[in-house]
């Protein structure tokens, strides 16, 4: 069993959708039960992976699965390339681990075409997992493309007043990255092919690691793929179609969003653009490690301003992906790790965060900070959750968001980036003022408006699928050597990878200065 | 050797009374239970700190490390979760626990009756908790995670009357001042790492830093920056220039909170960190004189505003402000021990003095609260003649001011006078700083009689209805006061100076952390200026006697002066009472400005900009489709014409 976990893991959201799809569109609960079931077993078949102490140890990929998948002729082959190595590890996890608390969160909130919501989340979770267990480029493709559509109609459908424009903003933006990025994956699949990587390998990444592509190529490719992830990310200044999705978006929209399909952008420059094109990446490094910078502050200004909470969250997003980019960018250990931490550390806090949004959306059907101020007498289960979401999303310490922050910080210091680390740290200050004064100006002060004066705190469903949450918030910020002990050998190993082909790179350069004896 | 395996329990007691009290304490509801879990916990931590401090005072070896787990472990970065137990911190945790307790207990009394009985509690115990990490710490980063633990207690106990719209926003600034704070402690951090790591060592253990530290060159850039962004946090934890502003507004937190936190432990955590730091700060004397310079000052500029405030928890913030800036300026001037010391005796006669503004305040609000009055209790305006309505309070009270006054043979004068002495002897001190010490010393000792008399003496200013409601407190609230007071009156006494005839058991106990530095860099009092110890002792009692008799003539004796003189420097006293505008500056400078940014970039720059070029983008698309559509009008005959003109043009140029 365990040779076909990782299909047995993308695929049986699938089939859950399939037995989704056969229920009469009326039952509404056992179409929500049903769901929750699929995903909760899901959780359960990739919990495994999480023990196995192979990660500990080996930075390479496990658990691979081949097949040939599509042959055009003898020019065109792609394959079923699956596997996972300690950096994909934690993501497929992770998307385990919110399914079934998205689900859960839906509850209450979702009461039109319950069967269309839940077949597309579950869709949605294969098209995830797929594409972080992809080791051949065009599959990884094929399901980063996937995730759109089910995205796009859970705005489009559910969404909230102006989803249509917030949807088609969000494909349009998503697509128009793709198309490029998928033009390079051909042009590398095809330089491939010409430098001799067998044809039935197909597009498999680690065939295209090995290349060595000419610098000038490098660039363009790097930044197709660069530009294509930094929507995703989002990375200023490409990020304005995330506060509209966000804003739009069902609350368990917004959850995936968040949590899981950001993390694909990140995910995509740690898997793809920067192993592929090392060369590229150390040329246009300071540019965006500043674009990263430029992230974290203006992400906080911006969300410090905001009049909904849900924007405010959103703009908080950019301001943390910031710190994630920024120790990706420092190519060393402790940086890297924790950029893959706080890919976790922010699926969990920001997650939490929009699920908190939406306890209160659902009760009073307005996220405007301004009608709303006193609650934490009226609901004081929830000033509790919130406070402690809000002070890990500020990255205290003890919490997950510090371990990340830090990781982040210390190692992108002590790398070429140290002044764009010290603009950063800025970000540790921004935080606290725009999560703070958010949280003041709804949770505490006198209770005035008298729509509020009739809130129920949190019920019990409420309080279990925050407490999973609350979990890992501590544990991330009390032992995160859980987690890092995983991803360190992996990250190992693409560093070296990084950094040893940048130094061939950098001898090539030199030998054409020499005089040739012959 | 003497086993401290069990250290890791003073901070453990803490977390669990928090949490218990935390998650059951609204089920649990009967405050002596809820009350006894919390001061249980922090009592007992006091107990665990005497078995270890005693165990320590009669051990040889006096540095012990105790590692409990790896905490984040990437390449070069290893981090343990461990603690360290020296003198330094053995003289901290013994203040914690014991200043705790008292106040823990003094709680029971002060809190009685208030509807989040739990949650203070819960909160306190989780400060003691964060500060005893903070204390314990073996690492930089253990003490980071107490530090800014102690920042988020003070945050929600600032804010423990969250109704309050001025608790929020005095909670809300305390905690994003410190973040400024907090951002010069981390690059200070990141700097010192990668500067050692660049020759081989990579760590944050306080150990290691100071066994290493002569890696980096003296004097030289390197560690004059790393200390200069770890007292930029410092500034931040303790109240001094530029980032005091958070403590005064923070005594909108329930008086004993004001008491523990903001007196006694959490704002003297900086000096504690220099301290604990001392190696490091020694290698950098530039670092070290704008400590003391900006100690100096804060003393004295705090002390100014202190001289005209009315709210009697004000007072003694800007006078803890002062008193902290007194601390800095040893550190400053290398008087570790004496800075450690000023922090111990601070603690216990500060402590008394908030707790017995806190009796006062109670008993004042009791007494509206009869009269059905919403007057201000803690407008020393309304009070006068407390003395004789509560006695112990004023005894206590009047024994702490004394000493901070710095009247001889009280712990005050003592520590206090030598700052004063190392201010003006140090090899790296000047006699301008003690100047500013020996004036702020008068300052300090005008304002504190000034209080004294305006809430203890002279008639009972108190609206008629209240006046005889005024009661002296409950026991649990006296007890405290009992025994700090009795502290304050001979907590010195452990550091009597050589030159009054003392063997100052304090500066030698704590010698094995500071020694070292001192002699290595050449730290100590110049024997040449020793004939001016006597002479500069009597002029600092000298001008604490004169601040007495002034307030004395001016709050008894002729109780309109005040007003004279107000008429008469009428710009000075506005300035004063206005704290010299400053946090109208700051709000001008930083707040408003940022918020304006933050404003601009959204709608100046996401909106317009960034939208307009998406947003344009998706117009320009549909404008060409709709100009495409034009030409498909569906009629054969035009497309015929169409196809006949382009094989035209296509034709022609293919001849031409």
């Amino acid at each position: 069993m365990s040779e076909h976990l990782l299909s047995l893991m993308t695929f049986f959201p699938l089939l859950g959708m399939i037995v989704v799809l056969l229920i009469p569109r009326e039952n509404d609960g056992l179409l929500k039960g049903l769901t929750l079931v699929f995903t909760l077993i899901n959780f359960c078949i990739s919990l495994p992976l999480a023990f196995d102490p192979v990660f500990k140890t080996s930075g390479g990929m496990h658990y691979g699965e081949f097949a040939q998948w599509i042959s055009i002729g003898d020019y065109f082959q792609m394959n079923y390339n699956v596997g996972i190595d300690g950096i994909s590890l934690w993501l497929v996890l992770l998307t385990t681990f919110i399914m079934p608390i998205t689900v859960l969160s839906t509850w209450q909130a979702v009461e039109k075409n319950v069967k269309g919501f839940m077949a597309l989340l579950l869709l949605l979770e294969t098209a995830m997992l797929g594409a972080f267990i992809s080791l051949d480029l065009f599959l990884f493709y094929v399901f980063w493309e996937l995730m759109l559509i089910p995205m796009y109609f859970l705005i489009g459908i559910w969404g909230g007043a102006k989803r249509i424009y917030s949807a088609i903003k969000f494909f349009i933006y998503t697509a128009v990255g793709s198309l490029l990025m998928l033009v390079a994956i051909i042009f590398v699949y095809y330089f491939a092919l010409k430098s001799g990587v067998p044809f039935d390998k197909g597009f498999s990444i680690t065939h295209f690691y090995q290349l060595n592509i000419p610098a000038e190529y490098q660039l363009w490719l790097f930044l197709a793929f660069a530009f294509s992830f930094a929507i995703k990310v989002p990375m200023f200044p490409v990020h304005t179609w995330l506060p509209d999705a966000h804003t739009d978006a069902p609350t368990a929209g917004s959850v995936i969003l968040a949590a899981i399909l950001l993390k694909m952008g990140t995910y995509g420059y740690v898997r793809f653009a920067m192993p592929l094109f090392p060369d590229a990446l150390q040329q246009c490094l300071p540019v965006l490690a500043f674009l990263a910078v430029v992230g974290i502050i203006y992400g906080a200004l911006v969300a410090m301003v905001q009049e909904d909470v849900k924007r405010l969250v959103a703009y908080s997003s950019v301001s943390h992906l910031g710190f994630v980019m920024l120790g990706i960018f420092a190519l060393n250990l402790q940086g890297m790790a924790g950029g893959m931490l706080q890919m976790i550390n922010h699926g969990i806090s920001t997650g939490a965060l929009f699920l908190i949004v939406g306890f209160i959306y659902e009760r009073r059907h307005t996220r405007l900070i301004a009608e709303f101020g006193g609650i934490a007498k009226q609901m004081p289960v929830f000033a509790t959750i919130f406070m402690i979401v809000t002070f890990s999303s500020i990255g205290l310490p003890g919490t997950n968001g510090f371990i990340g922050e830090f990781m982040i910080m210390i190692g992108a210091f002590e790398s070429e980036l140290r002044w764009f680390t010290v603009f950063a740290a800025t970000g540790v200050i921004f935080a606290a003022v725009y999560m703070l004064w958010m949280f003041q100006r709804v949770m505490f002060g006198e209770l005035k408006n008298p729509a509020n004066k009739e809130l129920k705190d949190l019920n019990l469903r409420e309080v279990v699928l925050m407490l999973p949450l609350l979990l890992f918030v501590f544990w991330i910020g009390v032992y995160p050597n859980t987690f890092l002990e995983k991803m360190n050998p992996a990250l190992e190993q693409l560093i070296s990878q990084i950094k040893g082909k940048q130094q061939v790179a950098a001898v090539e350069v030199v030998q054409p200065a020499q005089p040739e004896v012959d | 050797m003497q086993d401290y395996s069990l250290i890791w329990l003073i901070p453990f007691f803490p977390l669990v009374g928090s949490v218990i009290n935390g998650l059951l304490g609204k089920k649990i509801k009967n405050e002596k239970v809820i009350g006894t879990i919390a001061t249980g916990a922090i009592a007992l931590s006091f107990v665990v700190s005497c078995m270890l401090f005693f165990r320590l005072l009669g051990d040889s070896q006096k540095v012990h490390e105790v590692i409990i787990a790896s905490w984040m472990s990437a390449g070069k970065l290893q981090i343990d979760w461990g603690f360290l137990l020296d003198p330094l911190s053995g003289v901290m945790i013994m203040v914690v626990t014991g200043v705790g307790s008292l106040i823990h207990l003094y709680s029971n009394g002060y809190m009685h009756g208030e509807e989040g009985f739990y949650r203070y509690f819960s909160y306190l115990n989780l400060f003691c908790f964060s500060m005893l990490m903070l204390v314990l710490g073996n690492n930089a980063l253990v003490m980071f995670v107490g530090w800014e633990g102690v920042g988020l207690c003070s945050y929600l106990l600032i804010g423990y009357y969250f109704e309050k719209k001025s608790a929020g926003d005095a909670a809300k600034k305390a905690f994003v001042v410190n973040r400024v704070g907090d951002f010069g402690f981390l690059i200070g951090l990141f700097t010192l790492f990668w500067a050692l790591g660049e020759h081989g060592i990579w760590t944050v253990q306080f150990t290691k830093i100071a066994e290493h530290a002569h890696l980096l060159p003296a004097g030289g850039a390197v560690v004059t920056i790393v200390t200069l962004c770890f007292f930029l946090g410092a500034t931040g934890k303790s109240a001094q220039i530029p980032l005091y502003t958070w403590l005064p507004d923070a005594m909108e937190g329930p008086t004993p909170v004001s008491a523990l936190i903001h007196a006694a432990t959490m704002v003297t955590a900086g000096v504690y960190m220099i301290g604990r730091m001392n190696g490091l700060f020694a290698m950098a004397p530039d670092t070290m004189m704008v400590v003391a310079i900006v100690g100096a000052a804060t003393a004295i500029f705090a002390a100014s505003i202190g001289l005209a405030q009315n709210d009697i928890k004000r007072v003694l913030a800007y006078s803890t402000v002062s008193q902290l800036g007194y601390m800095f300026l040893a550190m400053g001037v290398g008087a570790f021990s004496a800075g450690i010391f000023h922090l111990m005796t601070h603690a216990f006669f500060k402590a008394c003095l908030f707790l017995g503004s806190g009796s006062v305040i109670h008993a004042m609000h009791h007494a509206y609260h009869h009269a059905h009055l919403h007057d201000d209790p803690q407008d020393m305006r309304n009070m006068g003649g407390l003395r004789k309505k509560m006695p112990i309070t004023f005894l206590t009270f009047f024994v702490s001011t004394l000493a901070i006054a710095g009247i001889p043979g009280l712990s005050g004068f003592f520590s206090k006078d030598e700052i004063l002495w190392w201010a003006f002897s140090s090899t790296r001190g000047g006699w301008i700083l003690w100047l500013i010490g020996f004036a702020a010393a008068g300052m300090t000792a005008f304002y504190m009689f000034r209080l004294v008399f305006m809430t203890f003496f002279g008639e009972q200013r108190t609206d008629e209805r209240a006046k005889d409601h005024v009661h002296e407190s409950p026991f649990v609230i006296t007890l405290p006061l009992i025994v700090l007071g009795l502290l304050a009156l001979v907590g010195g006494w452990i550091g009597i100076p050589k030159a009054l005839g003392g063997a100052n058991h304090f500066e030698h106990f704590l010698a094995p952390v500071f020694e070292h530095t001192q002699e290595m860099f050449g730290i100590h009092s110049q024997h040449s200026l020793h004939a001016y110890e006597f002479p500069l002792m009597g002029a600092s009692i000298g001008v604490a006697l004169v601040g007495i008799f002034l307030a004395w003539l001016m709050y008894v004796k002729n109780p309109e002066a005040p007003k004279a003189l107000v008429a008469r420097f009428r710009w000075l006293y506005v300035a004063i009472f206005n704290k010299w505008f400053v946090d109208e500056l700051y709000d001008g400078l930083f707040v408003n400005a940022t918020k304006r940014l933050g404003r601009y970039c959204w709608k100046g720059f996401d909106l317009p900009i960034i939208d307009g070029i998406v947003n344009g983008a998706g117009w320009l698309v549909q404008g060409f489709s709709r100009a495409l559509r034009f030409w498909q009008t569906g009629q054969i005959h035009g497309y015929a014409m169409t196809m006949v003109i382009g094989a035209v043009i296509i034709v022609a140029v293919y001849i031409v």
